[in-house]
Parts: structure tokens; sequence; C-alpha cells
């Protein structure tokens, strides 16, 4: 169990402590309080992941650079 | 045959035929020369091998170039050094071109090179095998080197031409998975600014700072298509390697087709064998994580409903279990019935006994005894009250006469009677003392010296003055010649100091006179030989 914050994690933190979580749940030793926490976490860490899932957005861009080579900026980049 | 002999003679004898053809001046032949030379050849291309290669003080790189039979002195000028592709080294295959000229204060002719390519796949082959045996040495593929990349990153980093269909196909694969950003730092993926560009635009997304204006991304892809091994030659040149090596953003390198390897790939955390599988590599399959997520969240929803309804189960079953709570009840409930039924009784029993001993302890309790012994003890405190001043007047007339009888019979007189009388006693027994001690010690001290008279008769000392001596052997005294014999050493003592004899030997004299024998005998065993006699 790590303690990182779910807000925190990366997708794949949170997936693989939901994964853990899920089992742990399946496992079905945790006491009642326990297993109703776990089950809050793992419905916290869902949203985490589903959160990231969702925010699927495609923006391609090409680096703008000075006369020297260094990035100056970018333009919106439009493969044709 | 006679010809030739004839022309020798003619010009051994100074005036030959060829008198009076133009002469030149070394300087002007020499320009001629370099003329004829440039003109003839202006630029061109020759193969072959680097011979010795070295580079002067002065930045110029002179080396030679040659085949089996023939050597080409070449030269290339410290400017024109960085627009060479590749250095040249010795043994290297190359096509160098350049211009044919000459070197008239050495009467030599060169090559300037300006530019120098690897001859043919073999040696690029063979140079490429170098550099990765270099690299390899350093430690630059080390497998401790290779970064994880990211499970699903926020931002790519796309190094490859702006153009073409590998950054088409890249994008492409990338929306299909699972739509990100990217960042595209165009470069040239061929040519001689290949390799500078891709080098740049590695440490330029490298020094890119998080949260800055341009977003840093997550990982790198550098990608190119097929082509000759020349096409991609860039990706085989060193700074590219480096710039990879180096590069903390964790990169796939996607250059050429699967069959093609760069050194870049050897440098990079992840090799894709096309820029397609890149994007397959950089970010997971949106629809299956979603997929997994959801199933995850099933699983967990199910788990928990799974888990209260055992419970709920179970609690049934022990409830079911439960014994009735009037069944429980039942028999403390009779034990109560039958304890209350008896309790009237029981009371009622109580209450008769306690009325009896009431009856009995009220019946001595009257207020007419009570009554009497209250007179009876007034009567008496009066009766005491009434006797307590005259007792007290008697007692302390009594007292007082006790005091004054006492009084009477305390003189001064007898005291000092007494004292008078002990004193005489005293003074008459010191007197008596002091005469007898004198006495005493009178007799004592004659004693005394009629004590040390004898004693002065008897010392033998005195006998000595006489002529007599005292023998001693081991401090005791020696009487008999059995004794002396029996003896070690003998100890005499005249009247005026003693001299130790060895009854063996050579008569040794004690150095000290002092009495006592505590002098050690000399030994009779071992007498040294070396003590002389002092007699």
């Amino acid at each position: 169990m790590t303690d990182k914050p779910v807000e925190q994690m990366s997708f794949e933190e949170a997936m693989a402590e939901l994964e853990r979580v899920v089992r742990e749940l399946e496992g079905g030793n945790a006491p009642l309080e326990q297993s109703i926490a776990l089950y809050e976490r793992g419905d916290a860490l869902k949203k985490r992941c589903d959160a990231q899932l969702r925010a699927a957005e495609e923006k391609v861009a090409a680096i703008t650079q000075d006369a020297e080579g260094n990035p100056t900026g970018t333009v919106p980049f439009d493969a044709k | 045959m006679s010809d030739l002999l004839d022309d020798d003679f003619e010009d051994a004898g100074g005036q030959g035929p060829g008198s009076n053809a133009p002469e030149y001046t070394v300087s002007e032949i020499s320009g001629a020369v370099r003329k004829t030379l440039e003109g003839a050849f202006g630029r061109i291309r020759v193969r072959g091998e680097v011979g010795r290669v070295f580079r002067a003080r002065s930045g110029h790189l002179y080396f030679d170039i040659k085949d089996a039979q023939n050597v080409l002195a070449s030269v290339t000028w410290k400017g024109q050094l960085p627009g060479l592709t590749v250095m040249p080294e010795e043994g290297m295959e190359v096509v160098a071109s350049g211009k044919l000229t000459t070197f008239g204060s050495q009467s030599k002719y060169q090559l300037t090179v300006d530019q120098v390519e690897p001859a043919g796949v073999g040696a690029l082959m063979a140079m490429l095998e170098k550099r990765k045996k270099q690299l390899e040495a350093e430690g630059l593929f080390a497998a401790e080197l290779k970064r994880p990349l990211p499970y699903l990153p926020e931002v790519i980093g796309v190094v490859t031409s702006p153009s073409g269909a590998v950054i088409r196909d890249i994008l492409h694969r990338l929306r299909d998975r699972f739509p990100r950003k990217v960042l595209i730092w165009p470069v040239a993926v061929q040519g001689r600014d290949c390799a500078p560009q891709v080098a740049a635009a590695i440490r330029g997304f490298n020094a890119l700072a998080p949260g800055g204006a341009i977003p840093r991304p997550d990982v790198l892809i550098v990608a190119r298509g097929g082509g000759s091994i020349e096409d991609l030659w860039g990706f085989n040149e060193e700074i590219v390697a480096r710039a990879a090596a180096a590069s903390q953003i964790p990169l796939i390198s996607a250059v050429g087709h699967e069959t093609d390897t760069t050194l870049i790939d050897y440098v990079s955390d992840r090799r894709a064998p096309t820029p397609t599988a890149a994007a397959e590599i950089a970010v997971p399959v949106r629809l299956e994580l979603i997929a997994q997520s959801d199933a995850l969240g099933a699983r967990l929803s199910g788990a928990l409903a799974r888990g209260m309804g055992r419970r709920g189960e179970r609690l049934r079953d022990l409830s079911l279990a439960l014994p009735g709570a009037e069944s429980l009840l039942a028999g403390p409930r009779q034990r109560l019935d039958m304890a209350a039924s008896r309790l009237p009784a029981a009371l009622q029993a109580w209450v008769l006994r306690r009325q009896a001993r009431l009856a009995q302890v009220s019946a001595v309790l009257r207020p007419g005894t009570l009554r009497a012994r209250l007179r009876d003890l007034s009567e008496r405190v009066a009766g005491l009250d009434a006797r307590r001043l005259p007792a007290l007047a008697r007692r302390q007339g009594l007292a007082r006469r006790e005091v004054d009888q006492l009084a009477a019979r305390l003189v001064p007189a007898m005291i000092e009677r007494e004292n008078r009388r002990r004193r005489r006693e005293m003074e008459d027994i010191a007197r008596r003392l002091a005469a007898d001690g004198a006495r005493r010690t009178g007799q004592w001290r004659d004693r005394l010296a009629g004590l040390d008279r004898v004693l002065q008769s008897l010392n033998y000392e005195e006998t000595l003055k006489r002529g007599f001596a005292v023998v001693r052997a081991e401090g005791r005294v020696i009487a008999t010649a059995a004794a002396a014999e029996a003896a070690a050493a003998l100890e005499i003592q005249f009247q005026d100091g003693r001299v130790t004899v060895s009854t063996g030997g050579s008569p040794t004299a004690a150095p000290e006179t002092d009495a006592g024998g505590q002098k050690p005998a000399p030994r009779r065993k071992k007498p040294k030989p070396e003590q002389g006699s002092l007699f």
C-alpha cells in the first residue's frame, strides 16, 4: 500500500494500486470496516484512472527555432 | 645509335640544338605546371586508401591517399575541416573530392581535399564497427543506463523530418491508440546537416525546463524512414549517439527498417523496428485501458457486494442459532415467582419475632426506674461536694508542718565538722606515704649498686683484657676442640676486636669487627684461589 495521495498518482501507479485493492477485497479476509475503506479507496483510484483516460486529447505542434537553433516556441502542426 | 651518340656529344659541347628554346625561371615553370594541372583536372574525385594522417599544429590536416603503387599527397585546410563528412583515418577506404594543385616550393603536386566520403558499404561498415567498439568500451551501451519508459506519457517529443510519411505514420498510430500532446522538433534526416541537427534536437528537448512555456516531453522518439546505409549515416555519427546516451528523457529510436541497425539504436533506451512501432511502444491503447479500468471497477463493486452478502448470510445463520429470549428467561422467571410467593410469609414471621423481642426489652424500660436512679446519683454528688473544701484545707496544713520540721534539721555546722575530720585523715595518710616511699627507694638503689659490681666482675670482656679470647662459629661460642673442628670458620674475639679464621684453608680476616656474626663465613668447599692471606 503506497501512501501517495491518489490525486498525485500517475495513471500507471493508480492502475496498479487499483488492481492491488481489488485483489485484497476479493480475498475476502479484510474485516468489514477495512473492506469498506478498501472499496472507497478503489473507487477513488478508478475515478483517477478514468479521468486520465478521458483526458485523451491530440495536440500536435512543431518547435520553432531561432538562428542559433534554440527553441523559441511552437506552432500548430498539420501533417500533410 | 650513332645519332644518339652524336647528340650526346654535341650536348656535351654546350651548344645543342635546343639552345634556341625559351628559358624558364624556376618560378615560371612552377607556375606553368600549376596552371596546366589545375586547368586539365579542375575539381576531381579520387578513390583510394588513406595512408599516413598528420594534423599539423597550424590545424591543417595532411594525409596520403594511396593505392598499391602510388601515393597522392593530400591536404585539408583548417577552415575546410568542419565540412568533412568523415575524418580521414589511416586504412579507411575513401573517395576524396577536391582540386589538384601543386606545391611549387617542394616540386610536389597535391590534392586539396574539401570532402571525404567513405568509399562503399564495406568502408562504412568498418567505420561503424570501429565506433561501436569505442562507444561500447566507454560503457555507453550498458544496460543500467537504459531508462524505463513512462507507461502513459503526457507529452511525446518527436525528432524527425516534418514532411514525409514517418511523422504521419507516428501521429496516425498515436491517435489510434491514445491521443497525446506531440511536439515535433524538425530536423534533416539525411545529408551533412542530419547528425548535428538530430543531436541538437535531443539536447534541446532535454534542456526544456519542466513546467516551462514549451512542455518538456516525457518520452522522445527519434525516427527516420528506410534508406540506404549512406542515407541513414547521420544516425551512425558519434555526436548523435552521445546525445542520445546523455538524454535524461527516455528515448525510443526508430531509424530505417527493421533490418537496419544504426549506432543510435545501441544507446537508445528502446529500439523500435519502425516509426509506427515506436508510437506503439510510446503509448498504451486507450480503449484497452478503459476496458481494464472498468473491469477492475466491476470487480471492486462485486467484491464488496459479495463480502456484504456473505456477512448478511452469516448474520442470519447466527441469529437462527441464537436461542429465543423467552426460553432464556423462563428459568430465572420461575425462580423469581417462587421467591416472590414465599416473600410475604417470611416477612410476617420476621415481624412477629421482632415484636416479641421488643415486648421483652420494653418491659424493663419504665420512667419510674430511671427517675429513682437519677435521684440517687444527684444525692451522691451533693454529699461529695460538701466535703470538698474542708478536706483541702486539712491536707495543706499537714504538708506545711512536715516542711518546717525538715528545715529545722538542716544546719551547716554539721557539714563543716565532717569536712574537717576528712581533711585530717587525708594529711595523715600523705605523710605516711612519703616516709615509706623514701625508705624503699634507698633500699632499691643499694641493691642495684651491688648487682652492678657483681656484673663487672663477671663480664668476660674484663677477662679478655687479661689475654683470654672467645672463639665463636656461626654466632655461637665454641668451647671444645671438637666443636672447633666441625666449624667451617672460627671467629676469635680479642680485647680490641674480632678476627675470622678459616679452619680448612688460609685464615681470612673479617674486615669488620662488628659483633653478632651476620658476616657469612667463607665456604669451605669452594675457597677462592685468588684470595690471598692477610697474615
